[in-house]
């Protein structure tokens, strides 16, 4: 009885020493914290000027800041801001000089001279060197590191033959069209003209490395902040894995002066509701809105709507009997309300697509929007479905037809699905739509092994230029994935992408897209927009249509106090 | 009773090592790869990815190939953090996710005793009732549910708690009270019936008789056998909370491994998915052991070492 009585003490003192512990660890970082928040607030008292201090939040932790690996969102958008590439994107998202001060271009625009900016320095004072490109970018296609995001390289000479097993090229990167010519003299040669490299070259991928710090490094290299040089407006000037980064301004940096915000403190927050209540106690400068936030906030002030370069749309996999058919397709695209479904399901900014290549996205030579210049392709037109969908029928020599649509699992996609059904099966006699809706990995591979119907899809820019859309339905292309083809098409595609002559090139394009809506290969559902808040103080953040999301280099504060 | 726990850690291993063997074999028939974007990659692209990280050997070569050095501790490479390892990830995401859970335990556990207490002594009184309906809610209600109202009201509109984020003792106030409301509950109902039934068994009538103060009872007797099923529960109720909650860690904002539990296994991130899995395992095995020998400690009626000790 004794014994017992004792042990029952002695657990009962662990588990409270335990507790003690616990608090103990959370008291030392309330003091780091705390220090922290008077840094910021002392300049403030003696400086007139306003503390330049950007306070945001962001949705994920950096999956890497290893430039040569990276594949996602969050890691583009902080190496945007600490890393420069050749060129980088202006607020116009043209391109603007980063590390190249100039460049030449040869006459069959295939070779780029770049020019380095003497100026252009590492975070530890060294000169950036053209050595370093070559080192980076034959990093991102060795088989022993090679990219996930490797085929971004693709427009250099031999890039694609590096990456593919059974090529007689097939890692030797000492192929690849890039060479140093002297310390500061940069040599690019591409497979074919590419009139949107230049922008291509502000791409995380094409982002510089010093071979001999990465190397030091060894595996530690990019892990932490102080594990990694930085070239760009700012630098990360401390790195909590799953709770946020601070960014500090760059003193190394050849365009320092050009830099006004010298501290952004980013937070980790996955949930919505939380930004939102983030915002409002003002902890936060800018917050994004999911849909049930948009109409709670649609009169305030602070909101913002901005729309995307990514299209979504239905693709139609036209290996099945019935999809084949031209007319069942064509019905279906007109048998559905877009405008209404981007109002009702989304209201976030995003808009009906009656097309491929988004709006607002590229230029022409002659500086007109592409989407300008091509217009719309069919749209909500009920009496026009119904008889093409007769028309169809009869064809097919059936009465009713079963279609399965493939969808992801997300809430939104549910609903859009459910919206789609139902408009189908009340507008065209005798449709039946099931769906089936599968985890993101899933859906994708069922989506590879062509077990669809109708699947919804999306597709994001990985360049500038309208052809990041339309290479994607050549016959047998790797991401087509519904069995279209038109000679017509893969033909025009296939000269476009060697022409010169940027008119005749930028008009092949815009005949491609029509040759593919008047196949109707696909049903474009529409172009996605953001939605948020951001306080009316912050001012200039550029924001970007492919690769990184935003730039903070010319961004400041004015009028917060 | 060493020889009693030797055996044990041996059986615990080879469940490890079981586990091990079905999830691995399990997780390689999910469909997709592990890479973050995959939609944009092309076959012969893919399959360069795959021969990088060794995904092309077949799956019971690459099982060897995980064990080997799963012997060694070490767990490998996530996929969706560049060059960090699953064992750095567990060791991170562990700190702020157990202490949470710890504390959300702890508080829970002992609201709950003395609700749990107050209302069987006072059977069928207000305090009975009003103690119920609060565990009939604590339950009824999800944690999320809970820890938005708390962020909402005590966070934003009153501002005496910071709305979310991990700096200090104040932060983790909202949080670690959120996900106790159901350990509140669960030990309040559980306390108050094994209570009920033991002041109605005989030896307490006994222990009564012979002269023993009605608290003296109370506390040796009653409340030290009531443990019994409390004990059972908590522990698997730990693991749960010290393991993290994807929903609460997400609403304040704490940087834990609770989502990981999830996340991994949609982006396919196998060397995650193993790690989360064998760590999880184990907690629950050493917790069972622990429970074990606390059943011994608390009720002499039930020793493990078939009695001779």
């Amino acid at each position: 009885m004794k014994k017992s009585k004792w042990s029952l003490l002695l657990t009962l003192v662990l588990v409270l020493s335990m507790f003690l512990a616990a608090c103990s660890g959370g008291d030392k970082k309330d003091n780091k914290a705390g220090e922290g928040d008077n840094d910021s607030k002392d300049p403030a008292t003696e400086k007139p000027a306003e503390p330049q201090v950007l306070n945001i939040l962001d949705g994920e932790e950096i999956p890497s800041m290893d430039s040569s690996q990276a594949t996602d969102a969050v890691s583009f958008e902080v190496m945007n801001n600490v890393m420069e590439g050749l060129y980088r994107l202006d607020k116009d998202n043209k391109p603007t000089p980063g590390v190249a001060e100039k460049h030449d271009l040869s006459e069959d625009g295939t070779v780029y001279t770049f020019h380095l900016n003497p100026n252009a320095k590492w975070s530890d004072g060294s000169k950036v060197t053209a050595n370093d490109f070559v080192y980076a970018w034959r990093k991102a296609l060795h088989p022993d590191t090679l990219s996930e995001y490797a085929y971004i390289m693709g427009p250099v000479k031999n890039a694609n033959a590096i990456q593919t097993d059974g090529d007689p090229l097939f890692g030797k990167v000492e192929e690849l069209g890039v060479k140093a010519v002297d310390e500061s003299t940069l040599e690019v040669t591409l497979e074919a003209p590419a009139p949107y490299f230049l922008g291509l070259t502000g791409f995380a991928t094409f982002y510089p490395q010093k071979e001999e710090f990465v190397k030091k490094q060894a595996d530690k290299y990019a892990l932490e902040a102080n594990t990694l040089l930085y070239n760009g407006p700012f630098v990360l000037n401390e790195w909590k894995h799953n709770e946020g980064w601070q960014y500090k301004k760059n003193d190394n940096y050849w365009d320092k002066d050009n830099v006004k915000l010298d501290e952004i403190n980013v937070k980790i927050v996955k949930d919505v509701a939380t930004s939102v209540n983030l915002y409002e106690t003002g902890q936060t400068d800018i917050t994004g809105l999911s849909m049930e936030y948009v109409d709670q906030y649609k009169d305030h002030e602070d909101l913002y709507t901005r729309g995307e370069a990514s299209v979504f749309f239905l693709r139609l996999n036209q290996k099945t009997e019935a999809l084949k058919n031209a007319n069942i397709r064509k019905a279906i695209d007109m048998a559905y309300d877009k405008q209404s479904m981007v109002d009702v399901l989304l209201n976030n900014g995003s808009t009906p697509a009656y097309y491929l290549v988004p709006g607002d996205f590229t230029p022409g030579p002659d500086g007109e929007d592409f989407r300008k210049t091509n217009g719309n392709f069919g749209g909500y037109d009920l009496e026009k479905a119904k008889e093409l969908w007769a028309a169809g029928l009869k064809e097919l020599g059936k009465e009713s037809l079963e279609l399965e649509l493939l969808n992801y699992d997300s809430d939104g996609a549910k609903k859009m699905g459910e919206f789609f059904k139902n408009q189908l099966e009340k507008n065209l006699p005798g449709i039946k739509v099931s769906i089936k809706a599968q985890p993101f990995k899933q859906k994708l591979e069922l989506e590879s092994k062509g077990e669809y119907d109708f699947s919804y899809a999306g597709w994001g820019p990985d360049y500038q230029d309208p052809m990041t859309f339309l290479d994607m339905f050549v016959t047998d292309g790797a991401h087509n994935q519904m069995g279209y083809s038109n000679p017509d098409y893969d033909k025009l595609i296939n000269d476009a992408k060697k022409e010169t002559d940027q008119q005749k090139r930028w008009e092949m394009m815009l005949e491609a897209e029509k040759v593919l809506f008047e196949d109707q290969a696909i049903s474009p559902l529409y172009q996605r927009g953001v939605t948020g808040l951001q306080k009316p103080y912050v001012k200039d953040l550029a924001h970007h249509l492919f690769g990184a999301d935003v730039s903070y280099k010319w961004a400041y504060i004015e009028g917060k106090q | 009773m060493l020889r009693y726990i030797t055996k044990r850690v041996f059986a615990m291993f080879l469940t490890l090592l079981i586990i091990a063997t079905i999830t691995f074999f399990l997780m390689k028939l999910l469909p997709g790869s592990p890479f973050n974007n995959q939609e944009k990659l092309t076959e012969s692209q893919r399959y360069a990815l795959n021969e990088k990280y060794g995904l092309n050997d077949p799956v019971p070569v690459q099982y060897i190939n995980y064990l080997g050095k799963l012997a060694q501790g070490d767990l490998g490479y996530t996929f969706q953090f560049d060059g960090r390892t699953v064992n750095s990830m567990i060791a991170n995401g562990m700190g702020p996710s157990a202490t949470v859970g710890f504390e959300a335990l702890v508080f829970g556990t002992l609201v709950g005793l003395i609700l749990g207490i107050a209302a069987a002594l006072k059977h069928n009184s207000f305090i009975d009732y009003g103690a119920m309906v609060m565990a009939v809610f604590g339950i009824a209600i999800p944690s999320f549910v809970f820890a938005g109202l708390l962020q909402y009201y005590v966070g934003v509109k009153l501002g005496w708690l910071p709305v979310a984020f991990w700096n200090g003792p104040e932060y983790h106030i909202m949080p670690a009270f959120s996900l106790s409301v159901g350990v509140i509950a669960t030990v309040a109902r559980f306390m108050r019936t094994e209570m009920l039934e033991i002041l109605g068994t005989d030896y307490i009538l006994m222990a009564r008789s012979k002269g023993i103060s009605k608290q003296a009872v109370i506390i040796k007797h009653c409340v030290r056998n009531s443990m019994i099923p409390i004990i059972t529960i908590l522990g698997p109720m730990a693991i749960g909370l010290i393991t993290g909650s994807l929903v609460i860690e997400n609403i304040f904002a704490i940087p834990g491994i609770g989502e990981q539990f999830v996340k991994s296994i949609n982006l396919n991130d196998y060397p995650v998915i193993m790690g989360t899995t064998l760590f999880y395992s184990f907690l629950i095995i050493v917790i069972i052991l622990v429970v074990d020998i606390l059943y011994g400690i608390i009720d002499p009626r039930i020793r493990v070492a078939g009695g001779k000790s």
